[in-house]
């Protein structure tokens, strides 16, 4: 992992900067471009279901919004849940498969039977039940407390918390696998030798071990939770309007195309974009899991 | 061998009575019951439909009764389609994810291995490098973006197939190809890999040493063992085809189980939607053991019984 060709491998594969590159712009768009565009681009105009013009490039939509605006906020909020969500999956999978691959034994395969009954579970199918469910929970809380904001952004947080909760399997199989091959390594047994806490020797030994693997797969969860947040989203069971990310502006681009009049630039720039983000999170995190070579199998 | 069946299906009990307890009480517990509208029903009407829904009551005596009726199976009346049965409902609705599924299972298994045993025995000539490459576009897209662009070329702008709607086989077509596009793909790169492994193996160059026909050495000798993978892909495959089938009976206005399943979420509609996470659960724990059973009848050095 701590290989200093590697650098040198992946500096010599032209998919990794492409990639690297790709994320820069949509990066820049989704977070400074908004506040350097002309502030009537966030107002709505008077012209609805426009074509791409000039003035808006990405037309508007139905009820006169700049649809280019949209896009870029939408990319935004996709980012943040994407980047927030697989943060907390990586805080629960690597602290778990830590533990359990860790303790071994009976703890180990109790831990690793429950990961996969959790895999065997629809978890998309029940997570649709569960956002239900707790966004009547929080929005009464957020009203009774008159909070304005959370009621807003009560949708978000909660998408973020349960796709964190649903993704963490595979980041704690990974981790356990990694942790196993550790635990019989030297060092690790002349820290034990030395009477160290268990807990000093999974955060200050193994730990750094773990980062690069972890940050691997940080880039492959990244993409699934966004995923995950746009079927939500399609669904109409994620990002609640008037804020949209985009899965929910796919979702109306969608609904905009039809016999009758087709508003085709409702559904293809959201969709361009998206494919853009997706295929370079997963370009560069497959250059990086082949890069370093791991045998994961998911 | 028995045994894991039965040991199995034990299992599967156990996860619908976990799945069965979460949802019912996720959606009891959670503020709003299913016959809050604008207006506020009066009293004694709100009474007498809670107890046609033999909703009254303890919450415990509701969730024991329900599973009494479970396991009698009767999935309850729907809340929101009153008068209709949630058995009727399914009965009426599953045939049609069913065939969706189904197509789509056999797309993206035939394709999958097709493409996938086509790149590896092209191994780094364009054609396998393009191959790939259209794997790796597949995989990234989820199915609602490749379904609305599907609509737009081929309906909108070709007028060669059906928008969406449920009739004939010319509207299975693009559904269809849109559940299974990333699971070809998945299966491509599975089969590419494990197929170029098996390729080097000892038992292919005896093959070939015998002089057999490339295309007699690659499908009838390689291919048994290099499919092994995709067989233990089968199991998941199937749980996302399931799941899939959600958003792409959404895009094309199918008629099937999966549209029902959302606005169940959306009406609050509790029965229905216990019912539908119930079958698509128990459908799905099936599927994987007959996976597991039909892994040990391919390789013969798995034994279910260790």
């Amino acid at each position: 992992m701590d290989d200093p060709r590697l650098w040198h491998r992946l500096r010599r594969r032209p998919v990794v900067w492409f990639s690297v590159i790709c994320l820069l712009i949509l990066f820049f768009a989704a977070f400074v471009l908004p506040f350097l565009l002309p502030t009537d681009f966030r107002e709505p105009s008077e012209s609805l279901l426009a074509a791409p013009s000039f003035i808006h490039p990405f037309g508007t939509d139905l009820n006169g919004r700049d649809v280019l605006y949209r896009v870029l906020t939408g990319t935004q909020i996709s980012i943040v849940v994407g980047l927030a969500g697989a943060l907390i999956s990586l805080f629960i999978g690597t602290l778990y498969g830590m533990i359990a691959g860790y303790a071994g034994g009976r703890v180990d395969a109790a831990m690793m039977r429950l990961v996969d009954i959790f895999y065997s579970i629809p978890r998309l199918i029940f997570i649709l039940v569960l956002i239900n469910a707790l966004n009547a929970w929080v929005k009464d809380f957020a009203i009774s407390m008159g909070w304005e904001w959370l009621v807003l952004y009560s949708r978000i947080a909660i998408l973020i918390l349960s796709l964190g909760f649903i993704e963490w399997l595979t980041m704690a199989r990974i981790v356990r696998g990694q942790v196993l091959a550790l635990k019989g390594r030297t060092f690790v047994t002349a820290a034990v030798a030395l009477g160290q806490s268990h807990r000093r020797i999974l955060i200050q030994h193994l730990l750094p071990n773990l980062l690069g693997i972890i940050l691997i797969y940080l880039t492959l969860t990244i993409p699934a939770v966004i995923i995950d947040e746009s079927f939500l989203s399609f669904l109409g069971l994620g990002v609640e309007a008037p804020l949209a990310s985009l899965g929910s502006l796919l979702s109306s681009g969608a609904s905009a195309i039809n016999p009758i009049k087709s508003s085709w630039w409702l559904l293809v720039f959201p969709a361009f974009v998206m494919i853009a983000l997706l295929l370079s999170l997963n370009l560069l995190g497959d250059a990086l899991r082949d890069a370093t070579d791991t045998r994961t199998k998911k | 061998m028995i045994g894991f069946i039965i040991r199995r299906l034990g299992a599967l009990a156990l996860v619908l009575f976990c799945v069965v307890t979460a949802t019912f009480f996720l959606i009891r517990i959670s503020p709003g019951g299913p016959f809050d509208q604008e207006r506020k029903l009066p009293p004694a009407i709100e009474k007498a439909l809670l107890a046609k829904y033999k909703l009254d009551g303890p919450l415990w005596q509701q969730y024991t009764g329900y599973l009494a009726d479970l396991v009698r199976g009767d999935l309850r009346l729907s809340t929101k389609y009153r008068n209709r049965t949630v058995n009727e409902i399914l009965i009426q609705t599953l045939p049609v994810t069913l065939t969706l599924g189904a197509a789509a299972f056999c797309l993206a298994t035939f394709f999958g291995v097709w493409i996938g045993t086509f790149a590896a025995i092209r191994q780094n000539t364009p054609a396998d490098t393009g191959a790939m490459l259209f794997a790796l576009l597949a995989i990234s897209l989820p199915s609602f973006i490749i379904g609305p662009l599907l609509i737009l070329v081929f309906s909108l702008t070709l007028h060669w197939l059906p928008v969406g709607g449920w009739g004939g086989f010319s509207y299975l077509i693009l559904p269809a190809l849109t559940l299974a596009a990333p699971y070809v793909a998945y299966i491509a790169r599975l089969m590419r890999g494990s197929m170029l492994e098996v390729l080097t193996q000892d038992f292919v160059r005896t093959a070939r040493a015998k002089g057999l026909r490339d295309s007699v050495v690659v499908y009838k000798h390689a291919l048994r063992v290099a499919i092994l993978p995709v067989v233990s892909f089968l199991g998941p495959l199937a749980a996302n085809l399931l799941t899939g089938s959600i958003v792409v009976e959404t895009i094309f206005n199918i008629p099937g189980a999966g549209g029902f399943f959302v606005n169940s979420i959306l009406n609050r509609d509790g029965f229905l939607l216990g019912g539908v996470v119930i079958v698509y659960c128990a459908m799905l724990v099936l599927f994987n053991l007959l996976v597991d059973v039909a892994y040990t009848f391919l390789d013969r050095r798995i034994s279910l019984n260790g």
